[in-house]
């Protein structure tokens, strides 16, 4: 590709000196904890460093990164290079699932599904950073059970999609009225969600510990999302709390 | 596009013609219905089965896959709804044409899995119970789901393996809904909405109204529709040699679209899910270098028809910032949904909602012979009433009038 511009080239560092002082013990054990996943079997065979996935992969064509090294980091349990990945690799991932096609049957895409997974649990500061910005995004799908509203559609949160995104701001109300499926004339969720609904989704985050996690990662939002969410279910007759 | 690329025509020569082998019983996967039900026997699980009438399709290594006509739950999708609402409108209106029954719920949340892919901020055992959840909503109102979204698609079959391989995680669920007052089902297919547009296409064909023969389309396939738990996806031996998946680009064949073929077909469209929120300069990118500029350069295509939430915003609104740097981009983006209720006359604003997309696409239009000025004129009427307050809603009725 000659045209293709290089945007974000941060080198990754794969020596180890940056994260020499993190005690051997912790990195194992956070890689420990990926390996005890249900999934982690599914995901990784080996690998015979062919390169499929790295020549299907988006992320490998404009960051410094590569699905190859990864599913042989971990194949190989090279705990310090897996360190070194969770904290500066993994975040460049698209999730695509292009590496898919593998052919030794990994899906390097899930194995990194994981290696998140363990990173945010464990709240390691680069997770927190590659979630900067994220929040409004948690709380939305949490708290109101759909990801992405109308009205997120304001002109200073996609400045690039140009003005056409004022339009749309300006008309928000009146074009979904103007939308014939009654589910859809919402703008504070993608389309109406029923309170029995919210409630039990609720549920399920409480009982799956799904906030333990937010807590770990972003702790200001934990709050807000505990006091929305456990006077909502006080409302419809729990009893719940989510700082166990 | 560089001079070491494989050109284009090359690769469209060297597809295997039809004639290639479907052998389900050498297939390398094993199949999952087959678990399903053992587990039903086990009394583990209730099947949702597929009610009729339906279609049955093939898949990739040659199993049949039944796609319900009618009797189905539409689970909604968080892009679609929130940014191109045109989407879901139109494969309601399709549904409507046909007199199908169908329900759209609120008693349903999104899969989450936009989320999950984006920030981890989740587990299996919340994502397979968010699954199930939405799944015994849709079976107490005894219809099937039909999943609006490839993400949600990809993941649910991602999720039903995980359940069907984790007894652990199948007892924590089970408890789970138990908690819910729910059962523990799980459908005999993830069916996506875009099969059923595909098991459709004949008769949408039969009552096609605008003639699209001279119209050429470059089809997105979307990464979590055929990567992701590859084996169910829709192949075809006279698409592509079943060398690829026939989704979409069958629909639009039926349709007689051309199909303007691009190297990159494979590539993802550059959503990336935490990218497109919060870095989003690789997904524009991505977009217009690696997607929207190959085809124009190779393909040079009237319209991108695709079949996913991230897919149609991503590769439609990129397109803004690609034109700024000068870049050769100016092609509409639409779903095969939107394109099939356009086939059949439905109406570009009232049920296509094409004001929310980005991309010019009136050129589009006129090459089809609707004059876009004539139609955003009843278009603006239809808002007059909501404004003057005599409606407060734009009804169905109003679409097609
Ligand atoms: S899932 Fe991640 S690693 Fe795999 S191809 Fe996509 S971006 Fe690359
Ligand atoms: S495609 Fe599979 S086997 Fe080949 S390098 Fe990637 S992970 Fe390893």
């Amino acid at each position: 590709m000659n045209n293709v511009v290089d945007i974000n080239s941060i080198p990754l560092d794969l020596t180890g000196e940056k994260y020499k002082d993190v005690p051997y013990e912790e990195k194992e054990r956070l890689f420990q904890e990926v390996k005890a996943d249900e999934r982690f079997h599914d995901v990784l065979y080996g690998c015979y460093e062919c390169g499929v996935c790295v020549a299907s992969c988006p992320s490998a064509r404009f960051y410094d990164f590569s699905p190859r090294v990864i599913a042989q980091a971990v194949s190989r349990e090279d705990v310090e290079l897996i360190y070194t990945l969770m904290n500066d690799s993994i975040w460049d991932c698209s999730q695509c699932f292009s590496c898919d096609r593998c052919p030794r049957g990994n899906s390097p895409g899930g194995l990194i599904t994981i290696m998140r997974e363990v990173a945010v649990r464990n709240g390691l500061e680069t997770a927190k950073e590659a979630l900067e910005g994220y929040g409004r995004i948690i709380y939305k799908i949490m708290s109101t059970g759909t990801q992405v509203s109308p009205d997120m559609l304001q002109p200073n949160a996609f400045p690039d999609w140009g003005h056409h995104v004022n339009e749309i701001a300006d008309n928000l109300d009146l074009w979904r009225r103007a939308l014939p499926p009654e589910t859809l004339h919402t703008v504070e969720t993608g389309w109406s969600v029923s309170e029995k609904t919210i409630i039990e989704l609720y549920l399920i985050w409480h009982m799956t510990g799904v906030m333990d996690m937010i807590k770990e990662i972003d702790e200001g939002l934990f709050m807000i999302l505990q006091d929305v969410m456990e006077e909502r279910l006080e409302d419809a007759g729990y009893d719940v709390t989510f700082d166990e | 596009m560089g001079q070491q690329m494989i050109p284009v025509e090359e690769l469209i020569k060297s597809q295997k013609q039809p004639g290639f082998k479907y052998t389900p019983e050498d297939a390398p996967t094993e199949d999952y219905r087959d678990i399903l039900f053992q587990l039903e026997k086990e009394g583990e699980l209730e099947v949702i089965r597929v009610p009729e009438p339906y279609v049955e399709v093939t898949t990739k290594y040659g199993r049949k896959k039944k796609i319900p006509l009618e009797h189905t739950w539409h689970h909604k999708s968080c892009g679609q709804c929130g940014h191109i609402p045109g989407y879901s409108t139109s494969i309601f209106w399709l549904h409507r044409q046909f007199g199908f029954d169908y329900v759209d719920p609120s008693d349903q949340t999104s899969c989450t899995a936009w989320n999950y892919y984006a920030s981890a901020t989740s587990n299996a055992e919340a994502q397979v119970a968010v699954a199930v959840r939405n799944f015994a909503a849709a079976h107490e109102t005894g219809r099937f789901p039909l999943i609006h979204c490839g993400t949600s698609f990809g993941h649910y079959k991602e999720v039903r393996h995980e359940l069907l391989h984790h007894h652990d995680l199948r007892r924590k669920v089970r408890d789970i809904m138990e908690r819910l007052g729910k059962k523990l089902v799980f459908p005999e297919e993830i069916v996506h909405y875009s099969e059923w547009v595909y098991a459709m296409r004949d008769k949408i064909a039969e009552r096609q109204v605008i003639d699209m023969s001279h119209i050429v389309a470059s089809v997105h396939p979307a990464c979590h529709y055929h990567k992701l738990v590859e084996e169910d996806a829709i192949y075809d031996p006279e698409i592509y040699g079943a060398q690829r998946t026939a989704i979409v680009t069958g629909t639009l064949k039926a349709l007689g679209i051309q199909i303007g073929e691009y190297s990159s077909w494979y590539d993802c469209c550059g959503f990336g899910f935490r990218h497109i929120l919060v870095s989003r300069d690789f997904s524009r990118s991505f977009a217009v270098q690696r997607k929207i500029e190959v085809m124009k350069e190779e393909a040079n295509p009237d319209i991108v028809v695709t079949h996913d939430t991230g897919c149609v915003t991503t590769l439609d609104q990129s397109q803004f910032a690609g034109k700024a740097h000068g870049k050769k981009v100016g092609i509409p983006v639409m779903s095969d949904s939107q394109i099939a209720a356009l086939a059949m006359g439905a109406h570009p604003y009232k049920v296509l909602q094409l004001h929310w997309h980005n991309t010019e696409n009136r050129p589009f239009l006129e090459k089809l012979g609707i004059d876009p000025d004539e139609k955003w004129r009843e278009f603006e009427e239809a808002l007059e009433k909501l404004k003057s307050g005599e409606k407060q809603y734009l009804t169905w009725e109003d679409a097609d009038a």
